[in-house]
């Protein structure tokens, strides 16, 4: 590649707040059509230099010089008009407003009185989703459609508004693997179209898949750049990490040990035919005690289901429940918490951690009404407890004091874990525990999971991520559309089989092809 | 990760799945609910006018008709105002004092001329609602306390105009003023043309501007607002002066009609106001509204009174009762419909 000149070039950036220093004098530059992985751990300064680039914060030192000229962007607004779009992890839209208002809103064509075209809107917005694959009615409100069309949706919404640089923070985090393949191809598309694509993500199959050049960030400065294809996977985690190449080879890119948990002993947990109304048909699943059972199947399967059903959050119509043989009676939270069963809910941010308790808080928020006598707590057994998991789980935080919200997502993921294990559970339902959070701390919890089964406790997993899937789990229970459809035990557990499972009980790739394809 | 190779094109999602991890469920459902949840105050004050039409002789005859749709236009100003303030995700508890203030600086205008007449409350409760905007939009203070201490604090700038309601400024006979209160067109009171004007034009620049847009992106959700590039500090000053002048208006309208500056009126308005508006569709907690909705729940506040006037032997204070009850209800169907919608 030999573009004439560069569309951004960012020298010595800096950013500090109060106490960190989060951006030390960083330098990125970007060609039209260039497609640049921007990675790091948590912390390492990537969300800051994001956000100087979109005019979020303003740098304390450093020039951003884009398409030749020097900018200052105020506002995101500003940003966005000069031509720099970006996407975020979350999705970022209004609920409430139908999707072509979404796709439109600050660029709505009028009509010659200057009023809004609806019609002219709703036309355009379907041709323009068309063109992602996304066929849906745009004058619902956004909301009623998947997490995975809604991202589409942000995407769709960043290109429309001819933008020179987009800027993707984690836009697969929430997306099927057949939704990442037609973000592959938009990425592919704007690249041909001359424009430059910021990738982030913390997967690194994808960044193989659609990135020329890398950036890698530590500790607010700029570890390593040039070309991707330079680079090979252990090479850019070790880079990351600033960990030696020797020690990730030997530990592998997951930390799952392999997994021999499973023992023969009675199941802890036995749900047998659970059905929800048009969510679950005859679900069934049991975990022995130190094992772990993976979920597999695609977004809208009923994993996300199947947890909240035998936790309690979801009320089944049929099937039944039963705790170390004890039977549960389905449809309440505080019994399946009482029976021993703990739930890690997907969404941490709103079903999760409290931002503004501390982490000793947060911890405790649960056992509470164990620790109390007549209504009184006692302080000193929650500050027991608080300092147990706080050191068990390895959370990095100032002090038991400090505000959750001020943690890194792995952090919290790891404060949400120590509530539910300081209740002393059975059982342990993960949903999506690594979503979000770099790749050390995500090796981190793997590695916790591992230890928890280790010391008895059952385990089931859900997971998008296939590697982790099919590292962390010693059987996947393999789901489509509400129903079992198949397990994988011992040998079987690969990716390869768990595609073969999700896509059709055939084993030819017919079926592969038409499970890609039906919507 | 695998990705599963296929030529096939890819097709995203069908646009029948919730958010989240779910399977389908029926998009004509969800339609059934989002039109009660839209229309079900209409239904309701279809039902109860019937009613009261067999029931009540006096009810349905021209006067009757005419006089609530008179007293009702003052309401609906406030509430237009309050729409767009509640479909934000504020709420305007100033609206009652500034109604009251409204009318007593256009009584006392009037006694220097129509346009002063009408342009002082117009420009002084629009000037508070400026104050509330920027207080709530820029210094990010709560609405609820923002707006009550304008409430607080307008009800005594019109205290002190008024010598503590000691002086009473009447409104000339056949002044233009006067007119606009007390005259009619088409057998309909001018301020009910009026204030059928103004949800028109409301309703067009809620649903088919820019600014329209821009309320319903700020009340739906904030953060995303602001990353979208939508102006959320000056949508906010925005609704918060319409809704003063709005309130400024009407209570000139109606010292018009009255023909004089009462300085009692106005009390616990913003709170008929807000009752009208949730009645009428609009989510409390912002986002999702439409004007129509509160002018249907204005007229249906407004007809249950006339209905317990009606009933001679029921004592009129029985008419808080029954409007308490009403919202009470409406407040919970709506909550259940909307969390049927989010399910769905």
């Amino acid at each position: 590649m030999a573009p004439p000149a560069e569309v951004l070039a960012v020298r010595g950036l800096s950013k500090s707040f109060p106490g960190v220093r989060a951006l030390d004098d960083v330098d990125l530059t970007l060609h039209p059509g260039e497609v640049h992985a921007l990675i790091g751990e948590n912390g390492a300064g990537k969300s800051t230099l994001i956000k100087l680039l979109t005019g979020v914060y303003r740098p304390d030192a450093g020039d951003i010089v884009f398409q030749g000229d020097k900018v200052s962007f105020a506002t995101p607004l500003e940003a966005q008009k000069a031509g720099i779009s970006t996407i975020y992890q979350e999705v970022n839209l209004i609920p409430l407003l139908s999707v072509a208002r979404n796709l439109f809103l600050g660029r709505e064509p009028r009509n010659r009185f200057g009023l809004l075209d609806s019609a002219r809107m709703n036309r355009e917005a379907e041709q323009a989703l068309g063109a992602y694959g996304v066929r849906v009615d745009v004058r619902r409100p956004l909301r009623a459609l998947g997490v995975g069309a809604q991202q589409m949706v942000a995407l769709a919404r960043a290109v429309a508004s001819e933008a020179r640089i987009v800027i993707m923070d984690e836009p697969t985090s929430s997306l099927e693997p057949r939704e990442v393949e037609t973000l592959f191809s938009v990425i592919r598309r704007l690249r041909d179209e001359g424009i430059a694509v910021v990738y982030v993500s913390h997967r690194l199959d994808e960044l193989y898949a659609v990135c020329d050049t890398v950036t890698v960030l530590r500790d607010g400065r700029r570890v390593h750049h040039g070309r991707l294809a330079d680079l090979d996977r252990l090479s850019l985690v070790s880079t990351m990490l600033g960990r030696e190449l020797g020690e990730v080879r030997r530990e592998g890119l997951t930390k799952f040990t392999g997994g021999h948990h499973a023992t023969d002993s009675r199941p802890v947990l036995e749900a047998r035919g659970l059905t929800v109304p048009h969510t679950l048909h005859e679900v069934s699943v049991s975990i022995r005690p130190g094992e772990v059972v993976g979920l597999g199947g695609l977004l809208g399967s009923g994993r996300t289901e199947t947890a909240k059903a035998v936790s309690g959050a979801l009320p089944t119509s049929s099937g039944s429940i039963t705790v170390a043989g004890i039977p549960l009676r389905g449809g309440s939270t505080p019994a399946a918490i009482r029976a021993g069963i703990s739930l890690l809910p997907e969404d941490r941010k709103s079903e999760g951690i409290v931002p503004g308790l501390s982490v000793r808080e947060n911890i405790s928020l649960a056992v509470l009404p164990r620790l109390s006598r007549f209504g009184l707590v006692s302080e000193a057994r929650v500050d027991s407890i608080v300092d147990t998991f706080v050191e068990r789980l390895r959370i990095k935080a100032s002090s038991p004091r400090q505000k959750v919200g001020e943690l890194s997502g792995g952090n919290q993921q790891k404060v949400l874990l120590a509530r539910w294990l300081a209740m002393n559970p059975k059982v342990l339902l993960l949903d999506e525990p690594t979503r979000g959070i770099d790749v050390g701390a995500k090796a981190e919890v793997q590695k916790l999971v591992d230890e928890l089964a280790a010391d008895g406790l059952g385990v089931l997993l859900i997971s998008s991520d296939l590697e982790e899937l099919i590292e962390g789990s010693d059987r996947v229970v393999v789901l489509k559309d509400g129903a079992v459809v198949g397990e994988l035990t011992g040998d079987e557990v690969t990716e390869d089989k768990l595609m073969r499972t999700i896509a059709g009980h055939s084993p030819d790739g017919d079926a592969v092809e038409e499970a890609a394809t039906d919507g | 990760m695998t990705v599963t190779k296929t030529q096939a094109p890819v097709s995203v999602d069908d646009g029948r799945r919730p958010a989240g991890d779910g399977p389908v469920g029926p998009a004509r459902s969800e339609r059934l609910t989002a039109l009660v949840q839209q229309h079900g105050a209409l239904a309701v004050l279809v039902i109860v006018s019937l009613v009261a039409t067999f029931s009540f002789d006096s009810f349905a005859t021209g006067d009757n008709v005419s006089n609530m749709a008179t007293s009702s236009a003052f309401l609906a100003i406030v509430a237009l105002g309050m729409t767009f303030v509640i479909i934000t995700g504020g709420i305007d508890l100033s609206v009652g004092s500034l109604f009251a203030l409204g009318g007593v600086l256009a009584a006392w205008g009037s006694r220097h001329g129509t346009l002063v007449a009408l342009l002082l409350p117009l420009v002084v409760c629009g000037a508070i609602g400026v104050v509330n905007g920027l207080l709530v939009a820029r210094s990010r203070l709560a609405p609820f306390i923002v707006t009550l201490a304008a409430m607080l604090g307008a009800r005594g700038l019109m205290l002190a105009i008024t010598d503590e309601g000691a002086d009473t400024y009447l409104i000339g006979k056949g002044s233009f003023l006067a007119e606009l209160g007390q005259g009619s067109t088409l057998g309909l009171g001018n301020p009910v043309w009026i204030m059928l004007a103004l949800f028109v034009a409301g309703a067009v620049v809620l649903r088919r501007t820019r600014f329209g847009q821009h309320v319903y992106a700020v009340g739906g959700n904030e953060d995303a607002a602001a990353l979208m590039g939508a102006p959320v500090a000056r949508t906010k000053i925005l609704v918060y002066t319409l809704s003063g002048v709005l309130a400024g208006l009407a209570g000139a309208l109606n010292a018009a009609w009255l023909a004089s500056g009462v300085t009692i009126l106005g009390n616990g308005m913003e709170l008929e106001a807000i009752s009208a508006v949730v009645i009428g569709g609009t989510l409390l907690t912002g986002g999702l509204g439409h004007v129509s909705g509160s002018l249907v729940g204005v007229l249906l506040l407004k007809v249950i009174q006339n209905v317990i006037n009606q009933i001679g032997s029921l004592d009129s204070s029985y008419q808080q009762v029954v409007s308490g009850a009403f919202l009470a209800v409406v407040v919970v169907a709506q909550t259940w419909l909307g969390r049927r919608r989010q399910l769905l």
